[in-house]
Parts: structure tokens; sequence; C-alpha cells
């Protein structure tokens, strides 16, 4: 498949100029909106007129309105639930309860990592918000309305909602739904060679260890989730459209949770506003709509409100890390260790390949060649929503990205060597690619020094080290800081025999088929969240098949007609399924050059394909030649004997490997000692994510993600009091950075192809919330690390930066400067 | 539930609805009037989603009950091909989410175009300053903001050339309460002011 090259398709450079457009002396950019071209969105045109089509847009005739009543308390038995008086507000047309659920086999579902999760609650509520009963009226308000009079008697219970309290002895067990639970502890996981890295430890100059955690997120895509299911009793058949990331997955999984056979289901994906991660997993929402469809023969609406989406799905992260470097004293790491404490909330709901309980946290050795590694961690369950899903990020990799960035920093201080030269000191180098790691990773290809150099030079990084020091000597007001973050990431799951979602293989897939008039329709397994997919695999296609990218449309999003995938999220769309769409193509190509050699009356063997011009000729004689679109019509219209009528083919592809994105990111901050503010005074960010399909979109999304990035490091937490009220569950105490907050980044590339992936590209929506939370944190610490600071817990306030300021004598107090400025003003009016 | 009837003109075309009092006015133009590009995002009043343009000014349309906007004239993304500055096509600001990519999943946009609408409206040659202060109550998760904000300068720049050929004829800028929308039983040249001048 993939090492089955034909016709130059072996991965090689696609150059581009300095702006990302196409660069006319290479193969790149032919002007038919191929790889390399700045093509604008074909999507974009129903978003900016208002003609999207997302969850809530949909509307049936008939259509119902479901409403869910939430537990506020944390952890509590249910006694009695009783409907009546909901079912007497108009407009009510039922109440459901787990009872009634239980009768249609409903009662349970499965989560992503085989844990069994109450649709709505049997028993026992495990965190706040929990789902306890749905109420379907005629329309959303009366929905609303039966809601607030469903009665529920709780017996309150003694909540606990951090992983440290829930281990220890006397912590009330949550989990006594499972057979044999006594305690709170939910999975143990290794990684490394514990012996050979203790080893190293013991005899090293250097060891530096720090902890810190990686707080709870949420990805709070700005629509949240929602479905409209309607069962057709004529048909059998049930089709919910709902906000999912990864249709065909849910398709399996509804089949085996309602016993439905999978072709009497039909997932649709319509446009979606955003998932980051959060529309990976399957809620009880989804649930719930799909049984009062299936009971009232009606279509049934569920839309979530913000706060029940913070609060109720699939939160990130929260993992709070020690790690440990041993190094030799000028600086060469040798051996990197470290201890998890995983906070998984009520369900073990993780989203990630079933064989990897941390995810993909493993790659925790970065960009460095280390001599060994180990790592430990324990889970365990709290009375919080479930989750621990990929927000923007392969399973865990930003936590492995946070920790060792974030280490190789603590190191460069104790060393007092500058974070770059460290860095470059210890990158594994180009030569040693295929590169495997301590853990077992097999890196395809990396350069790292000069992604790294690259951003010093557009970061000019000598200058603010100059700058940071004048300001430390002068005692000035605001601080500067440097951060650097040069990751390593993983993405593009696959391949199939170690990835697995619930069983399934983790392959993606496209079908194309070219009409009779020459243009083309092509179906993805995976699904758009604002990733541009209709345009970027318009543009692989166009590519591989000579055609114009507005001779294609891509769709996606629907099982009845799209071909099966795993869905998008980890940014495996462009690894995995963007692989699919490039051999689907050259599959096409190799028959067109079948009916272009009876076309040309040639032999197949000598008809070439040229990809500059697009066209297929006869070797020696550019002359005799034939474009896509004729091909197309004699597919139909004069097909050979030896072939079928038709052009089309489709193409299932496991990914031999993973792909490698890296890069460096540079942040300078200023530190206002007096009022703790941080300001982003540059942003560099350089990415590698292999040949670069549509420079426009790759930097769209690294803009995006560096947002996230400051988000994380800056602003956002969920956050509970100790009864286990959610404190952080809306717009409201969940803040998401506006455009105030966020800097003009400044991006550049370097360029190494994926030696394995047919167009040598890797991927790169998550590469920069992964890479720009430790670059951020590091610049923060480096602004006070002249007086010993060597870390500040995210996110970063301005009332925490000021307390660490104010530790190390480095904060001003505001009064004073208060008195200097008012006695200024008094001496000399200011006209501003 | 008691009703009662209001009118609203909503891109200039006028619907007279019977609501609750409590129905929000997001729900009133997305379920009463099937206009679904204004969307919704949070409980908050945070998100900005549900931006449109009230009597001249962006609002926060699950803010208000839609009784309260009663008699207003309201201006949504569906309306901005029918305005005179689209010249038949895009809007120049909807021209400038395309060009500049302005937009992701687009989840947010149409709240993100209404809200540089009024600002351009009242300020055509905003600073960038201006511009990331205007759009500070809407939030995008998908597209970090700078090419949102290059859009909008987009549509300034390209509003200011549209102006200066205008001038020849009188001008954009001069045209306060004198010129006519195009838009069927809108303003007429008269009640509504499309340059953005101080008529709340
Ligand atoms: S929906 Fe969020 S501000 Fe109106
Ligand atoms: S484009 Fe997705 S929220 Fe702004």
């Amino acid at each position: 498949m993939s090492s089955d090259f034909t016709d130059g398709d072996e991965p090689r450079e696609f150059v581009h100029d300095d702006d990302g457009g196409p660069d006319p002396e290479t193969h790149c950019g032919h002007g038919r909106g191929g790889m390399g071209e700045e093509v604008r969105r074909k999507e974009d045109k129903r978003f900016i007129t208002g003609r999207g089509n997302y969850i809530d847009d949909i509307k049936k005739p008939n259509m119902l309105f479901c409403d869910i009543v939430r537990s506020p308390h944390a952890h509590a038995r249910i006694k009695n639930i009783d409907k009546s008086r909901a079912l007497d507000v108009d407009g009510v047309v039922a109440v459901l309860t787990a009872e009634d659920l239980l009768e249609h086999d409903l009662a349970t579902m499965p989560t992503l990592m085989s844990d069994t999760q109450d649709v709505l609650v049997r028993d026992k509520v495990k965190f706040q918000s929990q789902e306890v009963a749905a109420v379907i009226a005629e329309d959303r308000y009366a929905a609303r309305d039966g809601a607030d009079k469903v009665v529920v008697d709780y017996e309150v219970l003694d909540p606990v909602v951090t992983a440290e309290e829930a281990l220890k002895d006397d912590a009330p067990v949550i989990r006594d739904d499972i057979e044999g639970q006594t305690d709170n502890h939910c999975l143990d996981w290794e990684t490394g060679d514990k012996e050979a890295t203790d080893a190293i430890f013991e005899e090293a100059d250097v060891t530096v260890s720090e902890q810190m955690l990686y707080q709870r997120l949420h990805p709070a895509p700005i629509e949240t989730c929602g479905s409209v299911a309607d069962f057709d009793p004529g048909k059998d058949k049930l089709t919910v459209h709902m906000t999912s990331q990864a249709p065909h997955i849910h398709r399996t999984l509804f089949s085996q949770v309602s016993g439905i056979p999978e072709h009497k289901i039909r997932i649709v994906s319509p446009d979606v506003g955003g998932g980051f991660g959060n529309k990976v997993p399957i809620y009880p929402g989804y649930v719930v709509s799909a049984a009062a469809s299936y009971v009232l023969e009606r279509p049934v609406k569920w839309i979530e409100e913000r706060s029940e989406n913070i609060q109720s799905t699939g939160f990130a992260r929260d993992y709070d890390m020690t790690g440990e470097l041993a190094a030799t004293e000028d600086g060469r790491i040798q051996a990197v260790r470290t201890d998890v404490l995983a906070d998984h909330g009520a369900y073990n709901a993780v989203a990630q390949p079933s064989k990897f309980p941390a995810g993909f946290f493993k790659i925790f050795t970065g960009s460095y060649d280390v001599d060994a590694a180990y790592g430990s961690l324990t889970a365990a369950y709290t009375n919080s929503a479930p989750g621990g899903v990929a927000y923007r990020c392969s399973f865990r990799v930003t936590e492995a990205v946070y920790l060792i960035e974030r280490m190789v920093k603590v190191l460069a201080d104790e060393l007092d060597m500058d974070p770059a030269e460290i860095r470059r000191k210890n990158f594994i180098q180009p030569d040693q690619f295929p590169y495997e790691t301590p853990t077992g990773w097999n890196y395809d290809s990396g350069d790292y020094e000069a992604a790294l150099d690259k951003a010093l030079e557009m970061a000019d990084y000598e200058h603010y080290r100059e700058e940071q020091q004048r300001r430390i000597e002068n005692d000035a007001d605001k601080l500067i800081g440097i951060g650097i973050s040069s990751f390593t990431e993983v993405v593009g799951a696959g391949p199939g025999k170690t990835c697995d979602i619930a069983g399934v293989e983790m392959f993606d897939s496209c079908d194309i088929r070219v009409h009779p008039t020459g243009n083309a329709t092509v179906r993805v397994g995976v699904q758009t969240q604002g990733q541009g997919h209709e345009t970027t695999f318009a543009q692989i296609v166009a590519e591989e098949l000579g055609m114009d990218v507005d001779n294609i449309t891509v769709e996606h999003g629907d099982t009845d007609t799209d071909p099966y995938g795993l869905g998008t999220y980890g940014s495996r769309s462009t690894p995995v399924a963007g692989a699919a769409a490039a051999v689907a193509a050259r599959k096409v190509r190799d028959k067109a050059k079948s009916i272009a050699a009876n076309e040309l009356e040639a032999a197949e063997a000598d008809i070439e394909w040229d990809r500059q011009s697009g066209e297929f000729h006869v070797a020696g004689a550019p002359d005799r030649s034939i474009t896509i679109t004729d091909i197309a019509a004699s597919a139909y219209m004069n097909h050979p004997a030896s072939e079928e009528p038709g052009l089309e083919a489709v193409d299932y592809y496991d990914p031999p490997e993973m792909t490698y994105p890296f890069g460096s990111y540079i942040v300078v901050v200023e530190v206002d000692r007096e009022t703790g503010e941080v300001d982003f005074e540059k942003f560099v960010a350089v990415d590698d994510c292999g040949n670069r399909i549509n420079p426009m979109i790759i930097e769209g999304q690294i803009h995006g993600g560096l947002a996230q990035g400051i988000g994380s490091a800056m602003m956002e937490h969920v956050t509970f009091d100790d009864n286990g009220n959610v404190t952080g569950g809306d717009f409201m105490n969940y803040l998401l950075p506006t455009a105030k907050e966020i800097p003009n980044f400044e991006t550049g590339h370097t360029v190494t192809p994926s030696p394995h992936h047919p167009i040598g590209a890797k991927g790169v929506g998550e590469s920069p919330l992964v890479g720009s939370p430790p670059a951020i944190v590091n610049a923060v610490v480096d602004a006070m690390a002249h007086e010993g600071i060597s870390h500040i817990e995210m996110p970063m306030t301005p009332d925490r930066v000021w307390e660490t300021l104010d530790s190390v004598g480095l904060s001003r107090d505001p009064s004073d400067s208060f008195e200097i400025e008012f006695g200024d003003t008094g001496a000399e009016p200011a006209d501003d | 539930m008691s009703t009662k009837d209001i009118t609203l003109t909503v891109n200039g075309e006028t619907h007279s609805l019977t609501v609750e009092p409590r129905m929000l006015l997001i729900h009133a133009i997305r379920e009463e009037l099937d206009l679904t590009g204004s969307h919704i995002g949070c409980d908050t009043g945070n998100c900005g989603a549900c931006t449109v343009v009230k009597d001249g000014e962006a609002i926060k349309s699950c803010l208000t009950f839609a009784v309260q906007a009663d008699g207003s004239e309201i201006e949504t993304v569906e309306g901005m091909e029918d305005h005179p500055d689209a010249d038949g096509g895009l809007h120049p600001i909807q021209e400038g989410f395309e060009q500049e990519h302005g937009l992701q999943c687009g989840y947010c946009t149409p709240g993100m175009i209404m809200a540089g609408k009024a600002i351009l409206d009242e300020n055509p040659n905003p600073t960038e300053e201006e511009i990331r202060e205007g759009i500070s109550g809407n939030l995008c998760r998908c597209t970090g903001y700078q090419n949102i904000v290059k859009s909008i300068q987009y549509a300034s720049d390209k509003l200011d050339e549209n102006g200066e050929v205008a001038a020849a004829d009188g001008g954009r800028a001069e045209t306060d309460g004198g010129f006519t929308c195009g838009v069927e039983n809108c303003c007429g040249g008269t009640g509504f002011d499309h340059t953005g001048g101080d008529n709340e």
C-alpha cells in the first residue's frame, strides 16, 4: 500500500515560497489547487452566509424536545423520583427514568474504556450534574418547565473530588456498583525500564525534580453537544443526527447498546461547531433522545446548555505529575522518571485506544536522546464528571510534552545553562531517524535543531536575553521572561494492530467516484469540526489526479453513504484518511492509465502521467496526451474491454506507523511586578508537519491551538468546592480567552516529510496546544528564575503570579507606586 | 402561559409574532422565524454567538426577551448579502472572513460578522486594538482571533475603497440618513441608520 509508490509518488518535499504559496519551480502548485496551495475553503460560503446546518438548526415535523434533570449533589443515593407534577405540565409528553430505560435494556452504556455508565442514574449519583431523568415535551420551554417539576428525593453522601483524597483509606467508595471494588482505585500503569533508570539516577552528577499539576480543562467548543433522533417505524430505522467526531464508531456503539442491527442505524454528524475531543465520547443525552424517539415514534431533539456541557461531558487532563531528570554536569540528559496521579472522574471514560490506559503519555522523553526512562501512573475515581478526553491531543501527549519541556527548563536553571543550548545538546539528531525511544516509540523523521534555530532567529532571542538582563539590573517594574518548548508529537493513530477504539482497528478510508463529466465526489471516514476537510481532501485528490480542486466535492459525516472510518481527533485525519485519499486517487489513476492507453492506442506500460500538467501521455510523445476529464468520459462511454466501466476506487488505509510532527515555540513575556499580569511580547511558533497541503489552513489551526494553549496556561480550570460543586462550570467561571488576551502570533515552518506517508504529511492540528503551554510557563518562570523560582502552576492567574513574585521579594506593592503616581499627578497633571 | 403580540422587522422584512413573554429573542429569531444563522453558545451571556444588530447596535439576543425587541429593526447574518455594501454578492465583511480565513468551524462566525458590522458602522477605520475590543464579547475557540481581526480590517479597507469610488457621486460617508438601503420595507433612507450614526 504505502510502499507501492508509482509515478514519483514517493514522499518527497513539496516546497513552498516563504508566504506559503506555491513554488513555480517545484512540483508544488500547478494552479489546480493541489498540494501546497492556499486554496480558500470550500466550506466557508455556507458558514459566512448563515446557511450552516448545525445540530440545533435541524427541525423535523412533529419534533419533541428533551431536557435532562440533573443531580445537584455530587454523591447521593436516589430514594425516590416523583414524575407526576412534571407530567401535569402543559406540553410534557413523557418523563423517563432509569426504570423506563431498563425496560428497553438501555439503562447503561459502555464508555470508550469499557466501563459501564448509567444513562440515567439507577441507584447512586456519582457526580454533580449527572443525568437523573429526562423530560420529553412539545417545545424546549415546556421541557424545561417539566424538568423543574420532577421531584427527586436524595440521600446525600460524602463526596470526594480530588484523586489524592479519593485514595485515602477512609474515603467513601464511589464505585460500589463494580463487583469487588472496595476503594477508589481505578488503574495502575507503568512503562520503561525501572531498574536501568533508577541506576542512572543513583549515579548521576545532577538530578532535578518538580511536581506539576496539569489542571482539569474542558475543550469547550462554542457549540455544545446535541442530537436529533428520528426513529422511522415504517423502515424500522433509527437515524441519529448528533454532534459526533466519530460517527461510524458511534453507530457501532449505538447498535451494541440498543440491540438495533447496525444496518438499521444511520448516524449523521452535521456541521459541527468545534469538537476538540469533547465530541468523541457517547453521552447519555444522545442515548436518551434515541430511546425516546424509538418509544414515542417521533423525532426528539436534545441540546445541551453550556453549563451542562462543562459540568457533565468529557473534561481533559487532570494529571498530577512528578518529573525527574538525571544529567551530567555539562547538561546531557541521561534519564527521565515520572510518576502520575490521574483523576478519571466517576467512570473510566478516558477517550483513547484501548491498549493505552495512559494514552500516549509514554512519549515523555520528547525530543531528546536519553539512555533510559521509566514512568508510572495511578488513576482514581472521584465524584466528578467522567473524562480524560484528548482535548486537541493525541491521548495524553499534551501532558507528556508539558512534563518534559518543563523539566528541561528546570534542569537548565539548575545548571545555569541557556535553555536553547541544553536542548541543542540533547536533541535526537537527523541521522538517528528512524529513532526508537526508551519507551518504545519509533519516530519517523525529524530535524529538531533546524526548527529551534529558525524560531530563535524569528524571536530575536539574543536581543530579549539582553533586555531581560537590563531589566533585572535596573530593577524595572516589568520583568522579561523567555520560554522555549521544542516538542515532539505523536499523531495519526493506528496502526490497527496496536490502536483500536472499542475493538475496532484505527484505520481510515476514502472513496472516490469520478463522474462521466469529469468531476468527482470524494467521501471520507473522518469528520470535520472546522479543520477544513472539504478543502484539504479535495486538494489531495486534485494533486493526485491532475483535476481542478473546484471539480471535487468532499462529503463526510453520514454513515449511510461514507466509508467506515474512525473519525477525527488526535490530528489523525491527514495522517490516516489523507493517506487513504492519496492511495485511492492513485488507484483511480492506475485505471485511468488503462483507459488512456485505449484512447491513445498505446500499450498501458507506455502511458505516463505528468504531475505538472495533470495529463496522461505516451512515453516520449508528450503531444499524444489526454486529460482526466476525457478519460472520465471514456470510462463511461467507451470503456476498454479489459476494464469494468466506471472510474472509482476506495481505500481503507491502515498506517504502518504513527507520524511525529515537531516544532519549536518561543514565548517572550513581560511580567508586571505590581499586578502579576503577564503580557505577551512575542509569540513565535515554528512547526514541522511534514509536507503541507494548505498552508493557510495550517496556519489557522496553529493560531487556534496557540490561543487554547494560552487559555490553558493562563485562565482555564474546572474547579470544585469541597462539597463537589463545580465552581468553574460555565462561561462566567470557566474563562476562555477573548481577542484581548490573545496576541498576534508569528508562525514559521520547516519541512521534514514523513517517510512512510504517501504524501509525506504528518498532521498538525493539535501541535500548537500540545507544544505551547510549557513554553508559556517556562517564560513566566524565566522572568523570576534569577531569584530561584523553578515552577508556577497553571493557570497562571495574576494573583498566582503576584504571589510567586512576592515569595522571592520580587513583587511591588501597588500602593507604593500609587502614591508615587499620585504625587506625580499632583505636581504635573497628566493630559491624557 | 399568557402570550403577547409583537412585531419584529428582521433584515427588512416585518413579522408579526405571538410569543410568551419569557421567550428569548434568539429563540424567536431561530425558531419562530427559522433564521438559524445566529447561534447559541452559552447560558450566561458570555459567548456572543447570538449577536445580532438591533436598531444599529450589536446586542446579544440571548440576553433580550423577544417582547423587549417589539417594534425594532434587527439585522442578522442572513441579511448581509442584501445590504447595499454587498453589491449583489457577499458583504465586504463576509468576503473578509473568506479571504483572510477568519473562520474554522463557523459557529461563532455569524455573531462575529454582526459584531464586526457594528464596529465598522460606528467607526469605519478602527485600529487593531479597537477591533479586538469590539469583538471581545464574542468567543471563538477555533481561530485565535488573529484572522478574525484581519477579516474585519479587510472589510474596512474594502468599504473605504468603495467609499472612495462612491465619493464621486456624493460619497458613502456623507449619506447619513440620506441613502436608501435597498432592502424592501427597510429604512427607505430615513429611520434606519446603516452607517452607524447615533440613533440610539
Ligand atoms: S448565547 Fe452566548 S452570549 Fe448569547
Ligand atoms: S470558528 Fe469555531 S468558534 Fe470561531
